[in-house]
């Protein structure tokens, strides 16, 4: 009777958490999905709490080279509490080029949970905490855990900060995109004919155009004196406008088997309006495909806006974002005398790998009917 | 067959002027054109005689004239093979795009063999020997390729050859070999130069490559043609390279023709900006950055006709290699 009872549970497990235990098996996707959910909450969330400074406060110290968080000083005597050492100016006899190093001579411990600039926590609650900082009631003390760019900024905080626009590019545009090509792929797929037709032309002309050259152009057209957030959003069009296409025609293609079905015809004869079937009928039975197919074209969108943005056809200051970032890194000169600031390609190859792995484990889970 | 060639030669005409049309437009919208700029930055140098010169050059590159007058004329100007005059170079774009064919090509082509020669047996491998050791170490490492943008690896390259090597791998030449013709010596330091973007198109490129190739190969071992060849005996070797992978590498001819023919006149543009590789992809991306309208139009005029040249090259390819398609 029990084992009865336990055999039904299992076979009325429904789609989705089918879906989920199978996908729960995949290691490299759940690794995935949570380095994928702590970047979002680190960057987008509490990147202001995380940052040791805001945005744009400069400071004397340009191009410094990155404050190692230390437990052992140059005594070798190990303290609980973790320090840096103090940024001291050097000039290089033969370049006569002026650099910062750390100085052991100075100690500065760092506090944690410290009350410094004011920021709003998810832009509604007023606060002046940070996770970390040292004392500044010395002027001279600093915390810049990954160096500071030519203008003397912190390279943690422009990270943190560029984080957020980025991956919100990512997930926005590919929002966009998900509606574009679904409800058009839909569209497309269930009337057929002239519709289909224009629709299926469209497409074909925007796969004739180069990729990256089409964004570049359409991105070099957005007006230069825009305002950053206009700039921002249009940017986010643009690459959901050029990127709609091959989602669209996967959705096409999956409409065309379903609407022969049974259960189509049996909501039609109920009455069915063309929308309600297909919104509510046609377009649910596409949703693992398409969802498997964002996730992975997540990485292509948020690496588009970090190539455009890096040629300085993108963001632009003062909008940060990790393309952005890399404008001032990604010069011979920059590698060469301040290579720290290569410090954001490791947090965009991450991303970029994570997408990917939880992409690919999804398409495995997706179909939790098949083999393995 | 007659018939299939010219309805895809006409679509693909009306293809390449439909692209050409909506890049001049695109490239119409922002406000002001190149002359504009320059103005402006003539005036912060402080050049009097700024408006004069800037009045001088819209007559001269025809900007006076309304939007449809100037295309057309372009247009027609194209099809005599005149592509018209560079604003930034002040040369016709003819001229500047030859003199970057050459290195273009050489780029893509060897980049093509080295991704090509390395994924295929890669690709083989792993499928044979699937679930293997190598097999699982050919997958991460091509999912880690797949994902890698080919500008990142680029800059991460440099900083190893930079900071680790102490070495200049940017550019195709060091500085003595840039202008002298050819010779033993400028050769072997292509090659030292060569490596990098090698590399790098290793890495990126056969990534996806490796895996489709695999499986191929792995739906095609399963195919009772592939059981009866080794029914008669024939050795492993034989079945697969000659019988399998036979079968198994017709879809990559379509991604030969839709991806690797195009980037020969693109060559990566990006990662050429990183290298400072002298081929067309940077002198586009410079182009659409300073609104310089006839050069960046024929670069998309061409990498368009790339692509579609590419696609059906691919297509009559496929139908001479599979008999089982018809073209129709």
């Amino acid at each position: 009777m029990a084992q009865a009872t336990e055999k039904r549970k299992h076979v009325s497990q429904s789609y989705w958490s089918l879906v989920w235990w199978k996908f729960k098996k995949n290691k490299t996707a759940v690794a995935g999905g949570i380095i994928l959910l702590l970047f979002y909450i680190c960057f987008v969330g509490l990147a202001e709490f995380i940052a040791p400074y805001s945005l744009e406060r400069r400071s004397n110290y340009t191009e410094a080279r990155p404050q190692v968080i230390r437990f052992v000083d140059a005594q070798g005597r190990f303290h609980l509490r973790p320090f840096v050492y103090g940024l001291e100016k050097h000039i290089d006899q033969e370049t006569r080029k002026r650099t910062f190093k750390e100085e052991p001579s100075r100690i500065y411990p760092v506090y944690f949970f410290v009350r410094r600039e004011p920021y709003k926590l998810f832009g509604l609650f007023p606060t002046d905490i940070h996770l970390f900082g040292v004392d500044e009631s010395d002027p001279q003390a600093s915390i810049f855990i990954m160096g500071t760019d030519s203008n003397g900024r912190d390279y943690f905080s422009r990270i943190l900060y560029g984080g957020r626009l980025s991956l919100m590019i990512g997930l926005i545009g590919q929002f966009l995109t998900l509606i574009l090509g679904c409800v058009l792929g839909v569209i497309s797929g269930y009337y057929g004919g002239a519709t289909d037709m224009l629709v299926q032309r469209t497409t074909e002309f925007l796969n004739a155009f180069p990729d990256i050259p089409l964004f570049m152009a359409l991105a070099a057209a957005i007006p230069k004196h825009w305002s950053p957030v206009t700039v921002y959003f249009m940017l986010t069009i643009i690459l959901a406008f050029v990127r709609w296409g091959g989602l669209a025609r996967q959705v096409r293609g999956l409409i065309l088997s379903l609407r022969e079905r049974e259960y189509v015809l049996a909501a039609r004869s109920a009455g069915a309006s063309d929308s309600r079937l297909m919104f509510r009928h046609l377009l649910p039975g596409t949703m693992s495909h398409v969802i498997v197919i964002a996730t992975l074209s997540i990485p292509g969108m948020i690496l588009s806006e970090t190539a455009l943005s890096w040629l300085g056809l993108g963001l632009r200051p003062p909008l940060t974002s990790w393309g952005v970032l890399l404008q001032e890194a990604g010069t011979v000169y920059a590698i060469r005398y301040a290579p720290w600031l290569l410090w954001t390609v490791p947090f965009l190859l991450v991303t970029i790998l994570a997408y990917n792995m939880l992409g690919d484990g999804l398409r495995d889970a997706m179909d939790p009917y098949g083999g393995r | 067959m007659v018939n299939y060639l010219l309805r895809r030669i006409g679509y693909a005409l009306i293809m390449v002027i439909l692209v050409s049309f909506v890049s001049f437009v695109v490239m119409e919208l922002p406000p002001g054109d190149y002359l504009t700029q320059k103005l402006e930055q003539l005036r912060a140098r402080g050049d009097r005689s700024a408006e004069n010169r800037i009045e001088e050059y819209r007559v001269r590159y025809g900007l006076d004239k309304p939007f449809m007058v100037r295309y057309i004329g372009w247009v027609t100007k194209f099809v005599k093979g005149d592509f018209g005059e560079s604003f930034e170079y002040e040369r016709p774009v003819k001229e500047l795009l030859g003199e970057r064919l050459t290195m273009t090509v050489i780029l893509a082509v060897a980049t093509l063999i080295v991704t090509w020669v390395i994924a295929i047996p890669l690709g083989v491998y792993s499928a044979v020997h699937q679930y293997s050791l190598g097999d699982q170490i050919i997958t991460v490492i091509s999912f880690i390729g797949l994902g890698m943008p080919g500008f990142l690896l680029a800059l991460i390259i440099l900083y190893i050859a930079i900071v680790f090597l102490n070495k200049e791998v940017v550019g195709l030449f060091s500085q003595q070999y840039v202008n002298a013709p050819w010779s033993w010596g400028r050769f072997v330091d292509l090659m030292n130069h060569l490596w990098v973007p090698a590399i790098i198109s290793a890495v990126t490129g056969t990534g996806g490559l490796v895996r489709i190739m695999r499986g191929n190969l792995l739906d095609t071992l399963g195919q009772p043609f592939v059981e009866a060849a080794r029914a008669r005996g024939l050795k492993n070797r034989t079945v697969v390279w000659k019988h399998a992978v036979r079968v198994a590498i017709n879809p990559l001819i379509v991604i030969l023709g839709s991806e690797a023919f195009p980037s020969i006149v693109t060559g990566n543009a990006l990662v050429s900006i990183v290298l400072n590789l002298p081929t067309i992809g940077p002198l586009f991306v410079d182009s659409l950055r300073k609104l310089d309208m006839y050069m960046a139009g024929t670069c998309i005029v061409f990498f368009t006709f790339m692509l579609l040249v590419g696609n059906l090259f691919a297509d009559l390819m496929l139908a001479w290699v599979d008999p089982r398609i018809r073209l129709d």
